[in-house]
């Protein structure tokens, strides 16, 4: 799951490795016993994972409409798509979700893991709520959002109403249309968010914080010199994490405004849904596919290699 | 589960706690209310036709849920997605369990490489791969089948990573124990390391379950004909289909939300414990 102990686990030390000769039969049999615990996971990884990854490479170097052979084109995919300014406009409205999404669900989720860490009577069943949205369905949250910003029979802009505000069209107003999408995205996620920053706080020593409330340290000062130190690789990782994904947004939009109105919505992923499966441009797809790829890599590595900066590992 | 490391709240006496109850509270009915609303509209015939269906259904019937079932494949579709569900985590924790076991508790050349490729697998979005995979399921005549929307979910790289962390915590000592004893690899996958770590697993069955239940795109693209659809799908499909009938579309959310639901409940006390033993902190 983590990202954050990525590089924790590449480098953890090695179980003593076995250096002492061996008989040949049962070198084998120890070779045979790897093999048995391994591949069941690596051929599917490899089959179904890395083998698609190399071909994906191979069709962006082509035109395909899924039907007719492929077609070498060469690099020209990549610099269609570079030079065409609908490609900035996607990455740009991916880029808005992000901005959006990313403190709504932190500083909610972080808000909401400190007040459930409490003596809080029914506290789990609290728990239960808030991580109810996050079990379920896309297809059903976007549902239910579409229909309580429904501009005007929906819930939302009725209430609005009753307080005399005239509600926004919201996802059927190219200005609204993300937004609303944000809106129900942080309230799906929010449970997820706050399980992580939960598991977190558990696992802070609460000596720290008697010692820290010894020495006069009020609330907010514990929480900005303690709590939040020690929480930062769960931070890292809910970071982490929610880039990777918003970069990747896509069952939301689909489902609740399909890219649209007007493109005001159309994010990256859309993009290649839509390149593939509705204009055949297969090529084109997997190129724009790659150019995600990378970028959502860098990205990632930024963070890794960023991390020591602000990341303290207890 | 222990109450470690509480912030306490800010102001000291009753009135903090008051406070901080009315807020969580409140924030958990606006988290509700949309379940709420959805619950109440799949009662509400003919819904949303008109204007926004009242908080208390006048009428309350189930009629939606019958339609449901009645008019559309519905329970072929519930099936569909249970029986993937169900393979997926089984699958899952296989591959996982044993995976993990590899890489903690069998030392060969090369496996700090071999981790960080699987590692890396968790970078690469599923919709990178989604024309390249089709290609290979349409060579394997695999599309439309259940097989194809089951492969490519057969392993996963964050299961691997999540057993491994609590695999390494289960002392080795008590491998040795069990080594003297004259067990195998085998026995001591089976009998010792899989009861040590029940909350991984739980915590595992529960995300492999959900990302199956809900998983959209894949199902899409690979269950073609609509007796193969997914809820998800499914969903997605009626309202395209029948953007008024509101009280149909609800009440196919209700079905879709609830195994979801029992499998959290049943599983709740783990996933915040196999979250925190993950190595995350």
């Amino acid at each position: 799951m983590s990202v954050g102990t990525l590089g924790a686990g590449l480098t953890t030390p090695p179980a003593p490795a076995r250096t002492e000769r061996r008989p040949r039969r049962s070198r084998i049999r120890y070779t045979l016993t790897v093999l048995a615990f391994l591949l069941p996971s690596a051929i599917p990884l490899t089959a179904f994972v890395l083998a698609p990854m190399v071909s994906a490479a191979w069709v962006s170097l082509t035109k395909w409409n899924l039907l007719a052979p492929p077609v070498f084109v060469g690099l020209d995919n990549y610099a269609k798509l570079l030079s065409d300014p609908k490609t900035g406009a996607i990455f740009l409205h991916t880029l808005y979700y992000i901005v959006g999404y990313l403190p709504l669900v932190y500083f909610g989720g972080l808000a909401l893991a400190l007040a459930l860490n409490t003596r809080l009577k029914g506290r789990s069943i609290l728990r239960g709520v808030y991580f109810l949205p996050v079990v379920t369905s896309w297809i059903v949250v976007a549902l239910v959002w579409r229909w309580l910003l429904n501009p005007s029979t929906g819930v939302v802009n009725t209430a609005l109403s009753w307080v005399g505000i005239d509600g926004p069209g919201w996802w059927a107003d190219p200005a609204w249309a993300m937004p609303s999408i944000i809106i129900a995205s942080a309230w799906k996620d929010l449970g997820f968010v706050m399980v992580i920053l939960l598991a977190g706080l558990q696992a802070i020593d609460p000596e720290l914080l008697d010692a820290a409330r010894v020495d006069g340290a009020g609330w907010w000062r514990r929480l900005f010199s303690v709590v939040l130190p020690l929480l930062s690789p769960s931070t890292f990782f809910v970071v982490v994490i929610s880039l990777i994904n918003g970069f990747q947004v896509f069952d939301q939009v689909y489902a609740m405004t399909g890219g649209g109105p007007g493109g005001s919505t159309q994010v990256v992923v859309q993009q290649i849904y839509d390149l593939t499966f509705r204009y055949g441009a297969a090529g084109e797809a997997s190129a724009l596919s790659w150019l995600l790829f990378a970028v959502v890599l860098g990205v990632t590595v930024v963070q890794i290699v960023g991390q020591k900066r602000w990341v303290t590992y207890g | 589960m222990a109450d470690t490391a509480q912030m306490r709240p800010a102001a000291p006496g009753l009135l903090g706690p008051v406070v901080l109850h009315v807020v969580i509270i409140a924030g958990a009915i606006a988290m509700f209310f949309p379940f709420l609303w959805t619950i109440v509209t799949s009662l509400t015939p003919g819904a949303g036709l008109s204007v926004t269906p009242a908080l208390v259904p006048e009428n309350p019937s189930l009629e939606a849920y019958w339609r449901l079932f009645a008019e559309r494949p519905f329970g072929r579709i519930i099936l569909n997605s249970l029986g993937l569900a169900i393979a997926t985590t089984l699958a899952q924790l296989l591959t996982s369990a044993t995976a993990a076991y590899a890489f903690s508790r069998l030392p060969f050349r090369g496996r700090g490489v071999v981790f960080a490729i699987y590692l890396a697998t968790m970078m690469i979005p599923l919709q990178v791969l989604i024309v390249p995979l089709f290609v290979e399921l349409k060579t394997l005549g695999l599309i439309n089948t259940y097989l194809g929307a089951l492969l490519p979910t057969f392993a996963s790289a964050f299961g691997i990573f999540l057993l491994r962390q609590a695999v390494n915590q289960v002392p080795r000592e008590l491998d040795e124990a069990a080594t003297l004893d004259g067990a195998g690899h085998f026995r001591i996958f089976w009998q010792v390391i899989l009861p040590n770590i029940r909350p991984a697993l739980a915590t595992l069955t529960v995300f492999a379950f959900m990302g199956s239940w809900n998983s959209f795109l894949w199902p899409l693209v690979v269950l073609r004909a609509p007796e193969l659809q997914t809820l998800p799908v499914a969903l997605a499909g009626l309202q395209g289909q029948y953007t008024t009938e509101w009280d149909i579309v609800m009440a196919g959310s209700v079905v879709s939300v609830l195994p979801m639901l029992a499998l959290y409940v049943f599983a709740q006390k783990y996933v915040v414990q196999g979250v925190a033993n993950s190595g995350l902190k």
